[in-house]
């Protein structure tokens, strides 16, 4: 028996937050930690914090030359701005002044910052604590003479949080991360997907103390702490098989889709927050498929009115550079609760109040949205799409009040409306419904064809496509070619290489997909109808 | 032994802020930065009464929490005190320079 019997192996299983694979050695950062000072003479103190804050400086400067434009750009230039401050350092040198040691003097100064901060009200603003407190961290550690840790290449960093600008200081080629806290939907997993880092969030970092090495799996969630050597070797194949087939895929990124029998593909993406945009080159899409409204009105103190609308999605517009964009109205209720707006304490929220249910009773919150979209469509082509529809008279109303919005905005155009089909009765009188094109919302529709939640995992073998789903995909793109009325699939079944055949079977030729997934839908499309 | 005459002057303006998202970390750093390239003292005040805050500080400017459709009141005193305030109100109304 080798020595790497010796300890256990653990599996933990966490969320996937950035997809990928990676194995090495474990590294703790925030496990060690620094010795205070004594305090010296003033005058030493005040030299000491003053050259911790310019080596500090220095570091910070370095990174935001390194990382180009956009999201992680913008963090190091407030961060380099802030250090930058007397505001900020005068009550340090203030308390050093009176005897206080630099590193407690530095300490006190910024955590009365972070105080202030986390008191906001606004999220976005109790957010750049977190800023504050990465700049705390980096300058006692410049005083306590650390560099930035070291981080070999190869580790699997696990730690409780994350500092933007730790992360961005890292060399992570082959390396990935595991967080305490986060959610795939974090700034820090935004980062982690564009650079390929994998991810995976919710495992506690105290589990990996006392182990040496791991694999980390960023498409399942899987952390597998002291592998023994089968389960090492068949990782590592693993990552081999990913390595290569992620370098075929990448061959096929920058070019149109097209099936191996020379047919056309329309792939776009779907959106969810404005940040993605960094990392997605609009000419590797055909657009944009889906975007998720909810961002705009989530995590923030009341509704964003008809400018910041306008403003998010003429920018959204300009990114695809003349390529379509459909945008959801907003779906809020199910999983996604907006306060002052969707109801709290329905027995069945999938079944209650939500997507279109909600804008139709709230016609001045969804007003607003119309025209800001109205508006939007006259810098590109916008196409609107409204989620949840159940009967054709939803769509009629809808129709209506966004003829309201093009006449009240006075926009040239009125933009084209479409409906997300995801509701079964919908779905199955898809010949009932005036729209102007389809676009078929398959993560509703499966789970609502098998009245069984996504979000049940015990019920997982249900909660999956269909004979049912398949039919009905059959027949709606049917629909849509005898209509000449557009049909398109925006649900995560695009996004899975493995259905792709499937849903070209079904006759469907436009898919929208997560960004991360553009490459290897593409691939597996190239594929379908090769002759072998 | 010549009297460097200066011709100290003031200036004040207000601007509407209607950035989408207010006064956040990025437009707060372009405005901070963009002050900072005047001699001229300027402050900043979310209305007319106060309080008046360093425009020059990233800590301070960021404090006001400004959110949007704010109007943004600026005074400055110095040489290039009116070139200043036209130039902040400037960077506001172009939206601080990005389509955001």
């Amino acid at each position: 028996m080798g020595v790497e019997g010796a300890r256990r192996m653990i599996r933990i299983a966490g969320a996937p937050a950035a997809p990928g694979l990676a194995q090495g050695r474990l590294h703790r950062p925030g496990a060690r930690r620094r010795a205070e000072r004594r305090p010296g003479a003033p005058a030493d103190e005040r030299a000491a914090l003053a050259r911790a804050i310019a080596s500090a400086r220095v570091e910070l400067e370095q990174l935001a030359a390194r990382s180009g434009e956009g999201e992680a750009a913008g963090i190091l230039q407030f961060q380099l701005a802030l250090l930058e401050d007397e505001a900020l350092t005068a009550p340090a040198f203030a308390a050093i002044d009176t005897g206080t040691a630099a590193d407690a003097a530095w300490r006190g100064a910024l955590d009365e910052q972070i105080a202030d901060y986390e008191r906001a009200e606004d999220a976005y603003f109790r957010g750049r604590a977190a800023d504050l407190q990465d700049l705390r961290e980096r300058v006692l550690d410049r005083l306590a003479g650390a560099a930035d840790a070291a981080i070999p290449a190869n580790a699997i960093l696990a730690a409780e949080d994350l500092a933007p600008s730790k992360f961005l200081a890292i060399d992570w080629r082959g390396g990935g991360l595991v967080l305490g806290r986060g959610s795939p939907t974090s700034h820090l997993a935004i980062l982690a997907r564009a650079r390929g880092i994998p991810v995976v969030v919710g495992i506690d970092a105290a589990a990996c103390d006392g182990h040496g090495h791991a694999l980390l799996d960023g498409y399942t969630g899987e952390l597998v702490l002291d592998p023994d050597e089968p389960t090492r070797r068949a990782f590592a194949e693993r990552m081999e098989r990913d390595r290569s087939r992620q370098a075929a895929e990448a061959e096929y990124l920058a070019r149109p889709a097209v099936t191996g029998a020379g047919e056309r593909i329309w792939v776009t993406v779907n959106l969810g927050s404005l940040e993605e945009l960094d990392g997605i080159d609009a000419s590797h899409t055909d657009g944009v498929g889906l975007v998720r409204t909810e961002f705009l009105f989530q995590d923030r103190h009341g509704l964003p009115d008809e400018e910041e609308q306008f403003r998010a999605y003429r920018r959204i517009l300009d990114w695809a550079g003349g390529r379509p964009v459909i945008v959801r109205t907003l779906d809020a209720g199910g999983d996604k609760p907006i306060p002052g707006l969707t109801r709290t304490g329905e027995t069945n929220p999938f079944l209650g109040v939500r997507g279109v249910r909600i804008s139709l009773r709230h016609p001045e919150v969804f007003a607003i949205q119309l025209r800001a979209l109205a508006r939007a469509a006259a810098h590109g082509p916008l196409r609107i799409m409204v989620p949840m529809v159940t009967v054709p008279e939803e769509m009629a109303r809808v129709r209506w009040l966004l003829d309201e919005a093009v006449a009240g905005t006075r926009a040239a155009v009125r933009p084209p409306l479409g409906m997300m089909v995801e509701v079964p009765a919908a779905a199955l009188a898809i010949d009932r419904f005036e729209a102007d094109f389809y676009s078929i919302g398959s993560n509703d529709l499966i789970q609502y064809l098998a009245a069984a939640s996504r979000d049940e995992p015990e019920l997982a073998p249900l909660a999956k496509p269909s004979p049912a789903l398949w039919r009905i995909l059959k027949d709606i793109a049917e629909h849509g070619r005898r209509t000449g009325c557009e049909v398109s699939l925006c649900g995560d079944l695009a996004g899975d290489p493995a259905a792709i055949p499937a849903l070209l079977d079904c006759g469907l030729r436009k898919l929208s997909v997560a960004p991360a997934a553009l490459a290897s839908v593409k691939a597996a499309i190239a594929s379908y109808g090769r002759s072998s | 032994m010549s009297a460097e005459i200066v011709t100290s002057e003031r200036a004040a303006g207000s601007v509407l802020l209607d950035h989408a998202v207010g006064l956040h970390a990025r437009p707060s750093v372009k405005l901070t930065q963009l002050a900072k390239t005047f001699q001229a003292r300027i402050e900043l005040a979310l209305s007319e009464a106060g309080p008046w805050i360093d425009a020059k500080s990233i800590v301070k400017v960021m404090a006001t929490k400004a959110p949007k459709d704010t109007i943004l009141h600026f005074r400055a005193e110095g040489v290039d005190a009116s070139l200043a305030v036209a130039a902040l109100i400037g960077l506001v109304k172009r939206d601080f320079e990005d389509g955001r």
